[in-house]
C-alpha cells in the first residue's frame, strides 16, 4: 500500500465522564482504521449506610 | 434503551457475602488464596445494561473481527485499599482490545467475575465508539478515594 495515499484524521473530546482521542486513516474515501482511546474520569461509587435500632 | 453507568445493585450484596476477591489475601470465604478472574466485554449502544445488570451476557455485546465474546481479562495487580471512610480498587494496566473491527457503536463495558459464574461488578459508559482494523482502550483513572474506579464511600 502507499501510505501516501492515506488520509489521516485525528479528533478529541473531553467531558466530565472521560477524555477520548481517536485517529481515523482513509484512503480514497474509505475508512481502513480507526483506534479509540477512552481515559475514564468517573468512577462508580457506593455509598455504605448503616441503619439504626 | 440506553446504558445507565453504575455499580452493580448484585455486587453490592455480593460484598456483603464474600463472593467476590479481587486479591487472594484476607478472604476467608473463599476455600483458596487466590484472586478471582474478572473480564471485561463491550455492549452496543441499545443494550440496557445498568445498576441491574446481575451477571455477564452476550445479548448486546460488540461482535466483529478480532473480538472475543465475553471480553478481554483485567487486571488487578494492586489489592484494595482504603483511605480515610473510602476503600478503593483500580485495574492495574489499561484494558485494551487490540485489532479489533467493531463497526456498530458501543458504549459500555461491564465488569464482571467470571470465577463467580459471571456475576457483574459494575457498567462504564463512555460515548459511543466503533473501531475500524483498530485499538479500543480504556484507560484507568489513578488508584485512589478520590477516582479509583470501584469506590465505597
Amino acid at each position: 500500500m502507499d501510505e501516501s495515499l492515506l488520509e489521516k484524521r485525528e479528533g478529541s473530546l473531553d467531558n466530565d465522564n472521560e477524555t477520548t482521542t481517536w485517529v481515523e486513516y482513509w484512503l480514497t474515501g474509505e475508512l481502513v482504521h480507526r483506534s479509540v482511546h477512552v481515559q475514564l474520569k468517573r468512577a462508580v461509587v457506593s455509598f455504605g449506610e448503616t441503619a439504626e435500632f | 434503551m440506553a446504558n445507565t453507568q453504575a455499580m452493580t445493585t448484585s455486587f453490592k450484596v455480593d460484598l456483603l457475602n464474600a463472593v467476590h476477591a479481587f486479591n487472594g489475601t484476607g478472604v476467608p470465604a473463599h476455600t483458596v488464596s487466590t484472586a478471582d478472574t474478572f473480564k471485561a466485554a463491550l455492549y452496543i449502544t441499545t443494550a440496557t445494561m445498568n445498576a441491574s445488570t446481575t451477571a455477564y451476557s452476550a445479548t448486546n455485546e460488540v461482535s466483529g473481527t478480532g473480538y472475543t465474546a465475553g471480553g478481554v481479562t483485567v487486571t488487578f495487580g494492586t489489592a484494595p485499599s482504603s483511605t480515610g471512610t473510602t476503600s478503593f480498587l483500580t485495574p492495574s494496566a489499561s484494558i485494551t482490545y487490540t485489532t479489533v473491527t467493531l463497526s456498530t457503536s458501543f458504549d459500555a463495558m461491564l465488569l464482571y467475575n467470571t470465577t463467580q459464574s459471571n456475576k457483574s461488578v459494575a457498567v462504564y459508559t463512555f460515548t459511543a465508539q466503533t473501531v475500524a482494523a483498530g485499538t479500543f482502550s480504556l484507560t484507568m483513572p489513578t488508584n485512589d478515594a478520590t477516582t479509583g474506579l470501584l469506590r465505597i464511600a
